[in-house]
């Protein structure tokens, strides 16, 4: 029940400065409306969170990277980044 | 899906698993918190990968499990009310009250509904004006702002026939109850990612230095669970005991400053029974005194007796990190998701649910 899932907002409806605003978030191909009026700063285009129809946090594409960076740092290598070139 | 299939590249799965048996020496007890994290780290199999050394126990993170009997009876009661419909999310229709669940009522021939977000429940009553709707409103920090943002709408926009029933619950204050606990075990915590996208991480730091007990705010798929749990075990070894952000691509140490804003607008922090744990001070919300007329609590004057739990469900001593599923006599036997005796065996994110459908035999010969 408490999951959020990130989606890609594709559009920003009416209402854009009130509790109201409300955009078109992609879930891999499925269309939800959500509420944006939690996370101002979201343009189309953005990967966001979303929790029982509010968005709630925008993803920070430099710190996802670290989560693949981070066993390199420590001291290993491997080409753990090829997932990332085959996203749904 | 972007940003949830790379975290759940089994390449860099077993990276972090070497890494974890690299590092780890002693044995150590962790708890995440999150009932989405337990479903995820049992679904993916993820207890049987770790060393032995490691034992994962699962913590009160799951609403539906933590909400007490007595407001599930509220519930029911609203919901025996003439012109009344009291929505929720899908999994509160079927937990256990002290005589029925909503889902029985419903059969009964009460109307309750299934809604995807309390928004959803505004609209209702905008379409609906001649009922009262009821938005059981359960959840932890991830859910308040939604549910808040409920209220706002509906104040704004005139409507007067709404109003929640409020169970929110707070991570911080369960978990010192947890840690200040004697019979307390846990060596670290993986905090909850989605609830730290809310809150941020300011609230975590007095913890771990009171306690010193590290806390490591983590995510739901495979590897930001085997990332987590790398951190917080590094942490251990090293007689650390620091709050750490594994969740940074969603969590900023600030949180979402409108989402706590929202909150604060309509709720008051009160105490707040959790179900198989007790009272445990300042631990929830309820809606705050300018908006009572939002409140199901006061506007249908409910009162109604305090109702005894079910004393042959041992979910409390799983979610102190105490016992785990198997252990409880009742399970798979007398409790099932199809007949639940206690509520971790209704949602899907509460550990004895999430033993039942994927926990390998090995574990259950393990621990029995
Ligand atoms: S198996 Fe059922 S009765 Fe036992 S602790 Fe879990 S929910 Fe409660």
């Amino acid at each position: 029940m408490c999951l959020a899932i990130p989606g890609k907002l594709i559009s920003v409806t009416a209402d854009t400065d009130t509790i109201f605003r409300q955009g078109k978030v992609s879930f891999g191909g499925i269309i939800k409306e959500v509420n944006l009026s939690m996370l101002p700063e979201a343009d189309v285009g953005d990967y966001i969170l979303v929790h029982v129809g509010v968005a709630i946090g925008k993803v920070d594409e430099a710190e996802a990277r670290l989560t693949f960076e981070y066993l390199e740092k420590m001291g290993e290598t491997d080409e753990i980044m090829k997932e990332e070139k085959h996203p749904q | 899906m972007k940003f949830l299939s790379e975290y759940r590249g089994p390449e860099l799965v077993k990276k972090y698993l070497e890494q974890i048996f690299h590092v780890t020496t002693k044995r150590w007890k962790l708890m995440e918190i999150c009932g989405g994290q337990t479903h995820s780290l049992v679904k993916n199999g993820i207890l049987d990968m770790l060393p032995g050394q490691i034992t994962m126990v699962h913590g009160p993170g799951c609403p539906v499990c933590v909400t007490p009997v007595s407001i599930i009876d509220e519930a029911i009661y609203l919901s025996q009310q003439p012109g009344i419909i009291v929505c929720s999310f899908g999994d509160m229709l079927r937990v256990p009250g002290s005589r029925k669940s909503l889902l029985g009522t419903k059969a009964e021939g009460a109307d309750v509904r299934i809604l995807y977000s309390p928004l959803d429940a505004v609209r209702l009553a905008k379409e609906n004006p001649g009922k009262e709707i009821v938005f059981f409103a359960v959840g932890f920090e991830t859910t308040a702002p939604a549910n808040a943002l409920s209220i706002v709408q509906a104040h704004q926009s005139g409507i007067n026939n709404y109003s929640i029933l409020a169970s929110h619950v707070l991570v911080p204050p369960a978990m010192e109850a947890l840690l200040s606990d004697d019979a307390n075990e846990i060596d670290a915590f993986l905090a909850a990612g989605h609830v730290c996208t809310i809150m941020g991480m300011e609230e975590y730091y007095p913890i771990a230095e009171k306690y010193k007990t590290p806390v490591v705010i983590t995510g739901f798929e495979p590897v930001d669970l085997l990332q987590g749990i790398l951190l917080a075990v590094q942490q251990l070894e090293k007689g650390e005991y620091k709050v750490e952000n594994q969740y940074a691509r969603y969590v900023q140490r600030e949180g979402n400053r409108l989402a706590k804003e929202t909150m604060m607008e309509v709720f008051a922090v009160s105490d707040r029974v959790w179900r198989g744990i007790g009272n445990i001070p300042q631990s929830g919300y309820e809606v705050n005194e300018q908006y009572k007329q939002y409140n199901a609590r006061v506007k249908f004057k409910l009162n109604l007796p305090v109702a005894e739990e079910n004393k042959d469900c041992i979910s409390g001593d799983i979610m102190k990190g105490l016992k785990k599923p198997f252990q409880c006599p009742n399970f798979s036997m007398s409790c099932k998701p199809e007949h639940p005796l206690g509520a971790p065996m209704v949602s899907s994110e509460g550990a004895c649910a999430a033993y039942y459908h994927y926990a390998s035999a090995k574990e259950q010969e393990e621990i029995i």
